[in-house]
């Protein structure tokens, strides 16, 4: 009767365990989808209230689920898919569930980035994120809750509900919701055009041409793509940049890291090969999240821990949506330099000249280390790369590294740090919604079509925008309701 | 002083309008003795302004009243002078139907159909009063100090309670069309408790026909064979005359600016709240300063009459500047006005107050529809008219209300727009403000409507017989369209010379009947001998539903999702001001709307989302603390 629902069911914050629920039809349906046990046997059907362990991924093939699973026992014949988060999994089959719907629970680590992760997976895949209340709203008109809980749960409703409204209310104010508020005032437009040529015929008004809705149609189409075009930035804004840095060890890549972050967290030393895991931290610059791993250096190696580091810094580097290459400008370029610039080609890279204090002995000739020429042929190397010089020891031309990997989220998506960046899942999804509505108008419009059936379209394109900002309501309003303030649990 | 008793009824109607009408006639033809009260017995189903009936939306009522065994559509297929369809550049879904009337036969024929009704009677009086007792609606005091019992009155006092005339600067009171207003009632209907604001319209001039040029205007001519509105005609005659459409000028413009503080509207005298969408010339020239022209119909009032309505023009000018400024239209250079226009204002309810059976909440046994409860025009009155009279019997009868949803009808949405929402200004329909527009059609209203009438009581065995019958012959001809099977190549002749592309193989009518450029009537060219001879209501049924069979099938889905809210019932004996968790603006709103179920309240403006969702689990504990008790 119900859809399904998924929210994040921990509060926010520190803590160790992370859990996403999944109510309604569709939960088990979800999780085979997206979890690979470990152990590689696919799931064909998942045991009541069993306890799975494996991975989250969000690349699992037809391979995977069929035949012998997920790779675990065959490497070579289902490569591991993409790990997005390890997780235990538990599934409760109606009506023995807190919902008393089907409900699957994911457990995993609490951070936000990878809780969030795995809750716009899980809506990809046909959830839509709960409202505030909503699986205790459930859990109780499916009997699952005692009568005297039932004020407790309308107060919880309501008292959520205005948390959210406040929030809602926030938004409203910010430009991402005028921008809304443009599209739909072109939509008005239509709509109020549709409206007078249908039911005013006989009046001396301009005649909404097929040539003109379309010109409408197509310019509202446009500005919904500008902002759907955001939702990759939006995406990074919500789950964080993923910076690697790297470079040969010992070019100061902890202190770089230390120094962004400000604080000691790894062990610095002059040992070449200290940082022997990937050491990955968030930081926030100027509200951007930035996932930061500090590398083991890539180098051959024979020795076996610091090799395992040398593999995952292979894979965070692998993953990373922008690589800072730190050099050491005391220390001659060398051929190991060379062998990770070959690595970076055609990859976003920031290349930090660190300990700068010494380029000027250098320069003199008082000691060795990166040439004005070395750099010359590394700019011809990486033509796209951004070279920033700086002393993460000395605190100095940080903020310049940071102005940097901000411009790299924004200007390469042709936008300014402005609020009108798609970040929330239910507005993209939202966004989408109206697009193909739109789209659907156009083609209707193409092929000349009456117009009552291009404003089904149009209207409801102008719902879906709506919904958005909390300002139209769908025939359908429990549903829209719940669209309309939705922040999870 | 005493009262007389005259008499003792079931219903008592009070008005003779659009509405009343068809609340008595409704009434009567259910079986109730029933008394409809007129201020004047000549002002019965008049038409004190345009002279015509239907229109988009408009003339869906009409069909939707006629599919209900209303009068309304009956009553102007006998009294027409051209019939026009509208939109026909568009789809099915919005083609509507509108007709030109000859006011004093419309007029005529109802007072016809009225007098031989079984079970009704007319009666000449001004209702001053409406006697309650025990909070219960109960008969009616007229100015003539008689009194009458009845179960239930209706209230369908039109513009007439309280009504004042504006012309420039002259102020007075008085109905339409030169009628006296009711000025007692609305004085006592106060005293009820009952809470009234003013609304309020205006018409424009008449003149003579013989003073105007036609040669200066445009002739406007109806369809021919002229579409009927009634399900019950196939066939209505032939257009008897012509329509004129001609514009204004800078003149007119001019003269009308220059004169703005003569005006009532802009002097200030009016209270009330006109339409939007029906505003005076005066209004067009202020708010539309940059418009050049305003276009007006010339229409014919009658066949019998040389007066002639000036569509587009209303106003409330003083009388020398309506004669100049009319006077600068082409065609109308030497006219003759026999009647100036007049601005009108008067009392109304504010619909909220009712339950959506029309009846009003606070005092049971009253029932209002049309313009009183604030609605404008003649075919939403009939059809308030309609539902009003019905709902009356079946409240009397201790029935259930008989209430149309708004997937089942534009009269579904036009008293859940009024009840539910509430409105502002004179309510007009438009198909814009119906969700599941394309269902609602001009062309089914039969097919959606007919049975539900017939299962209460009031459409005939006849209506009902032929809706049937239109039933089966639209499914067997579909039938046969599907099976009737065309060669490759003469389908392919056929299509490409209907201007669309051929086909690959063999292809059956049905399929043909798909694509937009084929007509069911084309067909005849390729079809068989045993092609049916269908009847025009049929022939449309069928077309629509074939060529938006995909389209219907989407917006039927949409409809099951809005039944799901819609089919969760509201108790009457809710207790709003006492649930907690609602908010405060929540449940005064749903105090005073009391809505019928959850989707009715989702509409109401001031109820959130998370509102519904507290009464929803509110519901649910109620539910259950009750069977806990069984």
């Amino acid at each position: 009767m119900e859809d399904t629902i998924a929210a994040i069911s921990t509060p926010q914050g520190e803590g160790g365990i992370g859990v996403i629920r999944i109510s309604g039809p569709g939960a088990s349906d979800i999780i085979k989808e997206i979890f690979c046990p470990a152990g590689g046997k696919a799931i064909r059907e998942l045991l009541p209230r069993h306890m799975y362990f494996g991975r989250i991924t969000d690349n699992l093939t037809e391979a995977h689920k069929a035949d012998n699973g997920c790779g675990g026992t065959d490497p070579a014949k289902h490569p591991l898919p993409a790990l997005i988060d390890e997780a235990m999994v538990c599934y409760f089959p109606e009506p023995k569930s807190y919902t008393g719907e089907d409900v699957a629970e994911i457990q995993c680590h609490s951070s936000s980035v990878s809780l969030r992760k795995i809750l716009s997976l899980v809506i990809s895949k046909g959830a839509r994120l709960a409202e505030p209340g909503e699986f205790t709203k459930r859990a109780f008109l499916n009997g699952r809750l005692d009568l005297s809980q039932a004020e407790a749960v309308m107060d919880l409703i309501k008292a959520r509900t205005d948390k959210t409204y406040e929030v809602a209310l926030d938004q409203l104010e910010g430009s991402f919701s005028r921008g809304i508020r443009a599209i739909r005032a072109d939509l008005t437009d239509i709509l109020v055009d549709m409206a007078v040529n249908i039911d005013y015929p006989d009046e001396d008004i301009e005649e909404l041409t097929y040539e003109k809705l379309e010109t409408g149609l197509r310019a509202a189409a446009g500005k919904i793509d500008r902002y759907l075009a955001t939702c990759g930035t939006g995406k990074i804004l919500r789950e964080g940049l993923k910076v690697s840095i790297i470079g040969k060890p010992n070019v100061g890549k902890s202190s770089l890291l230390n120094a962004l972050l400000r604080e000691e967290r790894a062990i610095v030393t002059e040992i070449a090969g200290t940082t022997r895991d990937t050491i990955e931290e968030t930081l926030s610059i100027d509200g951007l999240p930035v996932i930061l791993t500090d590398t083991a250096g890539i180098r051959d190696t024979d020795n076996v821990i610091e090799k395992i580091g040398v593999e995952r810094s292979k894979d965070a580097f692998n993953h990373a949506d922008l690589v800072i290459f730190t050099l050491d400008l005391s220390r001659p370029l060398d051929e190991e330099d060379l062998d990770i610039a070959e690595k970076l080609r055609g990859r976003k890279v920031i290349v930090f000249l660190n300990k700068e204090d010494m380029a000027e002995a250098v320069r003199r000739g008082e000691m060795q280390g990166i040439t004005q020429e070395n750099i010359a042929g590394l700019k011809e190397l990486l033509p796209d790369a951004v070279f920033v010089e700086g002393s993460a020891r000395e605190d100095r031309g940080l903020a310049e590294l940071r102005d940097c990997i901000k411009n790299i989220v924004y200007t390469d998506r042709g936008e300014s740090q402005s609020a009108d960046i798609v970040t929330n899942v239910r507005h993209e999804k939202l966004l989408r919604d109206a697009k193909d509505s739109v789209t659907d108008a156009v083609a209707l419009t193409e092929s000349r079509q009456p117009l009552e059936l291009i404003e089904i379209d149009v209207n409801t394109a102008y719902v879906s925008l709506g919904t958005i900002i909390g300002e139209e309501t769908e025939g359908d309003i429990i549903d829209e309701v719940f669209r309309r303030f939705c922040l999870g649990k | 002083m005493e009262n007389i008793f005259m008499g003792e009824y079931d219903i008592i109607v009070i008005g003779s309008g659009h509405a009343g009408c068809e609340a008595a006639l409704a009434s009567a033809r259910m079986g109730h003795r029933t008394l409809m009260f007129s201020m004047n017995l000549e002002a019965i189903a008049m038409m004190p302004c345009n002279p015509s009936i239907g229109g988009t939306g408009k003339g869906h009522l009409v069909r939707e009243i006629d599919a209900l065994g209303g009068e309304m559509g009956v009553n102007i297929d006998k009294s027409f002078i051209q019939v026009r369809m509208l939109n026909t550049a568009k789809g099915p879904a919005v083609h509507s139907l509108r007709a030109q009337a000859d006011k004093n036969l419309y007029h005529l024929e109802m007072k016809k159909t009225l007098e031989h009704t079984e079970n009704l009677d007319l009666r000449q009086g001004e209702v001053t009063d409406i006697i309650v007792e025990n909070g219960r609606a109960c008969g009616v005091r007229t100015k003539t100090h008689t009194w009458y019992s009845a179960k239930a009155v209706i209230l369908a006092t039109g513009t007439f309670l309280k009504g004042k005339i504006f012309i420039g600067d002259a102020v007075y009171s008085g109905g339409p069309n030169g009628l006296a207003s009711s000025e007692e009632l609305g004085d006592n209907l106060r005293k009820l408790g009952i809470d009234l604001r003013r609304f309020k319209t205006g018409t424009p001039a008449r003149c003579l026909g013989q003073s105007l040029d036609y040669g200066k205007m445009i002739p406007q001519s109806g369809d021919e064979p002229p579409v009927p509105f009634s399900f019950m005609d196939d066939q209505i005659g032939e257009n008897k005359g012509l329509c004129w459409l001609s514009y204004t000028n800078e003149k007119t413009h001019d003269i009308i600016r220059q004169n703005f503080s003569r005006s009532a509207l802009f002097g200030g005298q009016i209270e009330g709240i006109g339409p939007r969408y029906c505003p005076s010339i005066e209004d067009k020239v202020n708010r539309f300063a940059d418009k050049a022209r305003h276009q007006l119909f010339v229409e014919p009032e009658g066949l019998d009459t040389d007066e002639m309505y000036i569509q587009g023009m209303s106003s409330s000018l003083p009388e020398d500047v309506q004669q100049a400024f009319y006077s600068t239209i082409p065609g109308l250079e030497n006219i003759r006005i026999v009647r100036p226009a007049y601005a009108i204002e008067y009392d109304c309810i504010d619909p909220q107050e009712l339950k959506l059976n029309l009846e009003y909440r606070k005092i049971p046994g009253l029932f209002m529809a049309g313009q009183v409860n604030g609605s404008s025009g003649y075919e939403e009155a009939a059809c308030q008219g309609l539902m009003a009279g019905i709902n009356a019997v079946l409240s009397i009868e201790g029935r259930d209300p008989f209430i149309l949803g708004r997937d089942e009808a534009y009269i579904g949405v036009l008293i859940d727009d009024l009840v539910t929402k509430g409105t502002n200004e004179p309510y007009r329909i438009m198909t814009s403000r119906a969700e599941y527009r394309l269902l609602l059609r001009q062309d089914n209203a039969d097919q959606r409507l007919t049975e539900k009438s017939y299962r209460i009581g009031l459409a005939t065995e006849e209506r009902y017989q032929r809706t049937l019958a239109k039933k089966r012959s639209v499914e067997a001809e579909k039938v046969r369209l599907m099976n009737t099977w065309v060669d490759r190549e003469k389908a392919s002749e056929f299509l490409t010379a209907h201007g669309t592309t051929e086909t690959e193989g063999r292809i059956s009518l049905f399929d043909m009947l798909k694509r937009p450029q084929i007509t069911y009537d084309d067909l005849s060219e390729v079809d068989g001998p045993d092609r049916p001879v269908l009847s025009y209501h049929e022939r449309t049924g069928l077309e629509v539903e074939i060529k938006y069979e995909g389209y219907i099938t989407k917006q039927l889905k949409q409809i099951e999702r809005f039944k799901k809210l819609e089919n969760r019932a509201l108790p009457e004996d809710m207790d709003y001001e006492n649930i907690e968790g609602l908010r405060i603006e929540a449940r005064q709103k749903l105090s005073r709307v009391r809505p019928v179920n959850m989707g009715q309240a989702s509409r109401i403006s001031g109820v959130s989302p998370a509102d519904i969702n507290v009464l929803m689990v509110f519901l649910e504990k109620r539910r259950r603390e009750r069977s806990l008790k069984r």
